[in-house]
C-alpha cells in the first residue's frame, strides 16, 4: 500500500512537472521568444552563483560532520608516510579545486548573456598555454617525487629482525600460520589441503620447518613496534588483505604469493583506551570474492611482546594436531586413537 | 556516330541514378528506412534509444542496491513480490546485490556510455560535421549496431536465467567468474556476459574502423584536419583507442571462456574451492587483470573524449566565442590518447605487482593530469569574457567541467601508489569513478543530446523539463559522490553491502540512507528527461530555422529535416576553421564562408 502511494505521488508529480513545462513553452512564445529567453538566462547565471556559494559551504559543512568519522591516526609506521602523501596531495590539489571551481561558476555568471556586451575575440595564446602546461607539470613533479620515495620506504624489504606470519584468505574468512621455533614457514603443496586431515593450508609434512609451524583463524596476534612481515595467499579465488587502521593493503591471489609489511604503533588495549571498548584492528577483504565478501572480516590484535609469548605458548603446532600421536605431550591413549589413517597420509603426501 | 551518342546517353543516365542514389530519392520501405537503415543519421537515433533503455534499466539496479545499503535492516515485500527468492522476505540476498553492482557497471559503462554516447554522437556527428553524405561503409555501420542489438538481447537475457547474471565485478577478475562452484554468478550468466560482451566488442570494432576511414578519407573540399570540429577529432581519438585495446579484452574474454569450458588454465592455478581441489597450475589470474586493464584503462577515455569533444563545442557557441586553444585542444587529446595506453596497471598497485613497476606507472598516471589540466584551463578561458547562453546543452557542458575538476583531482590521490595502498576498492574509488567518468560523460552525452535533437528530429526539447533535469542531476550528483569520498578514507571497502556488523566501517548509516534518497530523487528526474525525449519526438516545438543556435560548423547548413545524403545540393566547400565566433564583430562567421580580403587571420 505505501509503495503505491509512493508511485502514485511520483507520478502525480511527474504530470504537475509536466504541465508547468508546457505552460511555460506556451507563455514564452506568448512573450515572445526572445524576451523568455533572456530571462530564464538570468535566471540560470544567478542559479549557477548560488550554486557555487551553497557549494563551498556545503564542502565545509560536509567536511565538519564527516572529519571525526575517518579512522583517525594512523596506527602503523608506514601509514604515517600514508597519511601524510594524503595531506600533501589534498593541500595541492584543493588549491586548485577552489581556484577553478570558483572561476568556472564566476565567469558563467558574470559573462551571461547581456546586449551590453560583445564576446571577445579570443582564439589562442602559446605564452599562456605554455605557463598551465609548465605550472601542472611541476606540481606533479612534486607529487611524484613525494609519492615515489615514499612508496618505495613501504613497499621495500622488510627488516631483519621481522616476524612471519603467513595469511590465507578463502571463501568468507581468513587463516594464519606462525612460523613456530624455528623462525621458517614449512612448505605446502595446495593438493595437500584437507580440512578432514587436519591440514588447513595444506602444508608438507615431511618438511623439518613445518613440524613447528602454528594454525590459527580469524584472529592474528603481532606484536606492537615489531615490524611484521604478511606472507598472503588465497585458496579459492583472489581476496585481499585490508588493514584500514594501517592504511595497508595487498591482494592475496591464489597461485602467486604475496608479501607487505610494517610495524604497528599501538596495542589493541591501549586503542581501547582511546576509542572504546569495541575498538577493534579489523581485516577487510577488500577484493569482490563472492556472496560473502562483505563478511569476510579477520582480527588483528596488537599484544606487548610479553603478552604475545604467552599467547603463542598455548598453541599447539599443527603437526600435533594432525598427528596427535606425535605429540610429545599428549598422553600415550590419544595417539592409539586413530592410528591406520595417520600412517596413510604419511605416504602419500610429498 | 550514332553509335556514340547512344553511349554517352547510357553513361549520363547511369550517372543521373548515381546521383538519385545519393540523394536519397530511392524507394524507402519502412524497414529499410527504420530498421536496417544505413542512414548514418537513423543508426544514431538507433544507438540513442537503445543506449536510453539500458540507462533506465542500469540506473535502476543501482536504485535497487542502494535501498539495500541505505536501508539495510528495512524490509520492502514490493522487492519479493517483484523477484522472488532473489530478494526474499523483501531483502535483497548478496547474491542479488552482487548481480545488481556488477550489471550496473557493465550496463553503464558498455552499453550506455560506449555505446549510447560514441554511437549516437560518432554516428551523428562525423558525416555531418566533416561534409560526407554518410559512413565510408553504411553497411558495416547498420551491422555495427546490429551486433550491438545482439549482444543486448544475450545480456538482457542473462538477467533472466535461473542462476542469474555474472555477479564477479563488472571486472570479472577469474578466478571467482572462472569457477561456477565459487559464486552462482558465475555460473551459465558469466557464460552469456562474455558472448555478450564478444558481440559487443565486434560491434564497437565495426563502428570504430568506419568512424576512422570515414574522418581521413571523407572530408568535404576544403576541410583539412585542422579545421575538423573538436567533436570530430574526439570521435577520431575515440575510435582509435577502442579499435587498438577492445581486442585486447576480447582475447582475455575468450581465454577465460576456454578456462571455463574447456580445462585451460591461464588464468587458473592451485586453486582449491569449496574444499575441493582443482587440478589447474601454473595459470595467472594477474594475467586476466593484465588484459582488463588494457582495455579498461583506455576504456574511461573511449567514454570521456566523445563527451570532452562536444562539451568544447558546446561551450564555444554557447559563449559565442572560439574554443580557447584549439591545437593544445587538440595536442591534449593526443597526449591523453597516447597516455591512455601507458597507464592501465595503476589499477593493480596492490596486486602484488613489481613495486618499481609500479613506480613507473604512477609516473605516467600522474602525467595524465598535464592535459586534463590544460583542457580544463582551456574551457575556463573560452567562457572568460564570453556572451554566455545557458541552454540546456550550455548547462550540462559547464556541469561537465565541473566535475571533471572535482573528479580529475580525486584521480592524482588514486594515481599515486603510496595514497592508493590505503584508497584501493574503497568508497572513495567508487565516487572518485563515479563523478568523473560516469556522470561527468553523462553530462557530455545530455548536452550533446540537448544540442543536436533538432538536428535529429526536427523539434526541440521542453527547456523547463530540461533546466529542472540539469539542477536536479547537478546537485544530485554532488550529494551523491562529495560525501562518499568520507567512506574512502575511512577504508571502507567497496561492494558491502551491509557493514552493520564492522567496527571501523558502521559509522555512516546516516549517509548511507541520505544518499539513497538523492538517488532516488535524481532517478526520477531521469525519467523526467526520457519523457521529455519520446513526448518530444512527436510533440516539441517544431526548429523553424536552419541554424538555431547561430553555430558555424555544416551540419546546420543541411536542411532542418535531412534526407538520406544530408545536402540536397553539393556539399558545401569549407574556408575556415569553426570557430570564428565573435571575430571582427561579427556573431558567427559560417565555415562555408569564404575568407574575405581584409579579413583579420586568426
Amino acid at each position: 500500500m505505501q509503495s503505491f502511494f509512493v508511485i502514485a505521488i511520483l507520478v502525480l508529480g511527474f504530470v504537475v512537472m509536466f504541465q508547468i513545462a508546457k505552460a511555460s513553452e506556451y507563455v514564452g512564445i506568448l512573450r515572445g521568444e526572445e524576451k523568455s529567453r533572456k530571462q530564464s538566462n538570468r535566471v540560470n547565471a544567478f542559479l549557477l552563483l548560488v550554486f557555487l556559494i551553497l557549494g563551498l559551504i556545503g564542502v565545509y559543512y560536509c567536511n565538519e560532520q564527516l572529519k571525526d568519522k575517518i579512522l583517525g591516526p594512523s596506527a602503523s609506521d608506514h601509514g604515517i608516510l600514508v597519511d601524510r602523501m594524503l595531506y600533501i596531495t589534498l593541500a595541492l590539489t584543493g588549491v586548485v579545486f577552489f581556484a577553478t571551481q570558483i572561476a568556472l561558476f564566476w565567469f558563467s555568471f558574470k559573462y551571461q548573456e547581456s546586449d551590453k556586451r560583445k564576446a571577445f575575440y579570443y582564439p589562442h595564446n602559446n605564452k599562456l598555454e605554455l605557463i598551465w602546461t609548465v605550472i601542472p607539470a611541476i606540481t606533479l613533479t612534486i607529487l611524484v617525487g613525494f609519492g615515489i620515495f615514499y612508496w618505495f620506504k613501504i613497499t621495500g624489504d622488510a627488516p631483519k629482525n621481522a616476524m612471519v606470519v603467513e595469511v590465507t584468505g578463502k571463501q568468507f574468512g581468513w587463516e594464519f600460520r606462525y612460523p613456530g621455533n624455528d623462525g621458517v614457514l614449512g612448505k605446502k603443496y595446495y593438493k595437500n589441503i584437507d580440512a578432514a586431515k587436519n591440514n588447513p593450508v595444506g602444508q608438507i609434512w615431511d618438511d623439518e620447518a613445518n613440524k613447528d609451524d602454528i594454525f590459527v583463524e580469524q584472529e592474528m596476534h603481532v606484536v606492537v613496534n615489531k615490524p611484521v612481515k604478511l606472507v598472503i595467499g588465497a585458496k579459492d579465488v583472489i581476496h585481499d588483505v585490508g588493514l584500514a587502521h594501517f592504511r595497508m593493503k595487498m591482494d592475496a591471489v591464489p597461485g602467486t604469493p604475496t608479501t607487505m609489511w610494517f610495524t604497528p604503533l599501538y596495542t589493541t588495549k591501549q586503542m581501547q583506551d582511546k576509542y572504546g571498548k569495541d575498538f577493534a584492528y579489523e581485516i577487510s577483504c577488500d577484493q569482490m570474492c563472492g556472496k560473502g565478501h562483505w563478511s569476510m572480516r579477520g582480527v588483528i590484535v596488537v599484544d606487548t611482546q610479553e603478552e604475545f609469548d604467552a599467547w603463542i605458548a598455548g598453541k599447539k603446532p599443527q603437526y600435533y594436531v594432525a598427528f596427535p600421536d606425535k605429540d610429545p605431550s599428549a598422553p600415550k591413549a590419544d595417539s592409539l586413537a586413530k592410528p591406520a589413517p595417520v600412517v596413510a597420509s604419511l605416504t602419500t603426501d610429498k | 556516330m550514332s553509335e556514340a551518342m547512344h553511349t554517352t546517353s547510357a553513361v549520363s543516365a547511369a550517372h543521373g541514378e548515381h546521383h538519385d542514389e545519393h540523394h536519397g530519392h530511392h524507394k524507402e520501405t519502412f524497414i529499410t528506412k527504420y530498421i536496417f537503415s544505413q542512414d548514418h543519421k537513423t543508426i544514431a537515433k538507433q544507438f540513442l534509444i537503445t543506449g536510453i533503455v539500458w540507462a533506465f534499466i542500469g540506473g535502476l539496479f543501482s536504485v535497487l542496491f542502494r535501498l539495500q545499503l541505505g536501508y539495510p535492516d528495512t524490509k520492502f515485500p514490493i522487492l519479493e513480490t517483484l523477484f522472488g527468492h532473489w530478494a526474499a522476505g523483501g531483502q535483497i540476498t548478496p547474491e542479488f546485490y552482487y548481480a545488481l553492482v556488477t550489471m550496473h557497471g557493465t550496463v553503464l559503462v558498455f552499453f550506455v556510455l560506449t555505446a549510447g554516447l560514441s554511437g549516437t554522437f560518432a554516428n551523428l556527428l562525423i558525416p555531418l560535421q566533416i561534409g560526407a553524405r554518410d559512413m565510408a561503409s553504411p553497411f558495416l555501420n547498420m551491422l555495427s549496431y546490429w551486433f550491438f542489438f545482439g549482444a543486448s538481447i544475450v545480456m538482457l537475457s542473462s538477467l533472466f536465467i535461473q542462476t542469474g547474471p555474472a555477479a564477479g565485478g563488472w571486472t570479472i577478475y577469474p578466478p571467482l567468474s572462472a569457477l561456477g562452484e565459487a559464486s552462482i554468478g558465475s555460473k551459465a550468466g558469466m557464460d552469456m556476459w562474455l558472448i555478450g560482451m564478444a558481440l559487443f566488442i565486434v560491434s564497437s570494432l565495426l563502428g570504430g574502423l568506419n568512424y576512422i576511414s570515414t574522418i581521413l578519407n571523407m572530408r568535404t573540399k576544403g576541410m583539412s584536419m585542422t579545421r575538423l570540429p573538436l567533436p570530430i577529432w574526439a570521435m577520431f581519438f575515440t575510435a582509435v583507442l577502442g579499435v587498438l585495446s577492445f581486442p585486447v579484452l576480447l582475447s582475455g574474454a575468450i581465454l577465460l571462456l576456454f578456462d571455463r569450458n574447456l580445462g585451460t588454465s591461464f588464468f587458473l592455478s592451485d586453486i582449491v574451492v569449496n574444499g575441493q581441489v582443482l587440478p589447474n597450475e601454473g595459470g595467472s589470474a594477474i594475467l586476466f587483470q593484465h588484459l582488463f586493464w588494457f582495455l579498461g584503462h583506455p576504456e574511461v577515455y573511449i567514454i570521456l573524449l566523445p563527451a570532452m569533444g562536444m562539451v568544447s563545442e558546446i561551450l564555444s557557441v554557447n559563449s559565442r566565442k572560439p574554443i580557447f586553444g584549439y591545437m593544445a585542444m587538440l595536442g591534449s587529446m593526443f597526449a591523453i590518447c597516447i597516455l591512455a595506453f601507458l597507464v592501465w596497471a595503476h589499477h593493480m598497485f596492490v596486486t602484488g605487482l613489481n613495486p618499481f613497476l609500479g613506480s613507473v606507472f604512477v609516473l605516467l598516471t600522474l602525467l595524465i593530469a598535464v592535459p586534463s589540466a590544460i583542457k580544463v584551463f582551456n574551457w575556463l578561458t573560452t567562457l572568460w569574457r564570453g556572451n554566455i547562453r545557458f541552454t540546456p546543452a550550455a548547462l550540462f557542458s559547464i556541469g561537465f567541467v565541473s566535475l571533471f575538476i572535482s573528479g580529475g583531482l580525486t584521480g592524482i590521490f588514486l594515481g599515486n601508489s603510496t595514497i592508493d595502498i590505503h584508497l584501493h576498492d574503497t568508497m572513495f574509488v567508487v565516487a572518485h569513478f563515479h563523478i568523473v567518468m560516469g556522470v561527468a560523460s553523462f553530462f557530455g552525452m545530455f548536452a550533446g543530446v540537448y544540442h543536436w535533437y533538432p538536428k535529429m528530429f526536427g523539434r526541440y526539447l521542453n527547456n523547463t523539463l530540461g533546466y529542472i533535469h540539469f539542477w536536479v542531476t547537478m546537485i544530485g550528483a554532488y550529494l551523491i559522490f562529495w560525501p562518499m569520498h568520507y567512506e574512502g578514507l575511512a577504508g571502507m571497502p567497496r561492494r558491502y553491502l551491509d557493514k552493520r556488523g564492522w567496527v571501523s566501517f558502521s559509522q555512516f548509516g546516516d549517509l548511507d540512507k541520505m544518499i539513497t534518497v538523492v538517488t532516488v530523487i535524481v532517478f526520477a528526474v531521469q525519467l523526467l528527461f526520457i519523457f521529455n525525449f519520446f513526448y518530444s519526438i512527436f510533440k516539441g516545438r517544431k526548429v523553424t530555422t536552419q541554424n538555431p543556435w547561430g553555430a558555424n560548423t555544416l551540419e546546420w547548413t543541411t536542411p532542418i529535416r535531412p534526407g538520406h545524403g544530408n545536402w540536397a545540393g553539393e556539399i558545401p566547400e569549407v574556408h575556415r576553421w569553426p570557430y570564428d565566433y565573435a571575430k571582427d564583430g561579427r556573431d558567427f562567421i559560417p565555415q562555408t564562408e569564404p575568407v574575405g580580403a581584409n579579413e583579420s587571420a586568426h
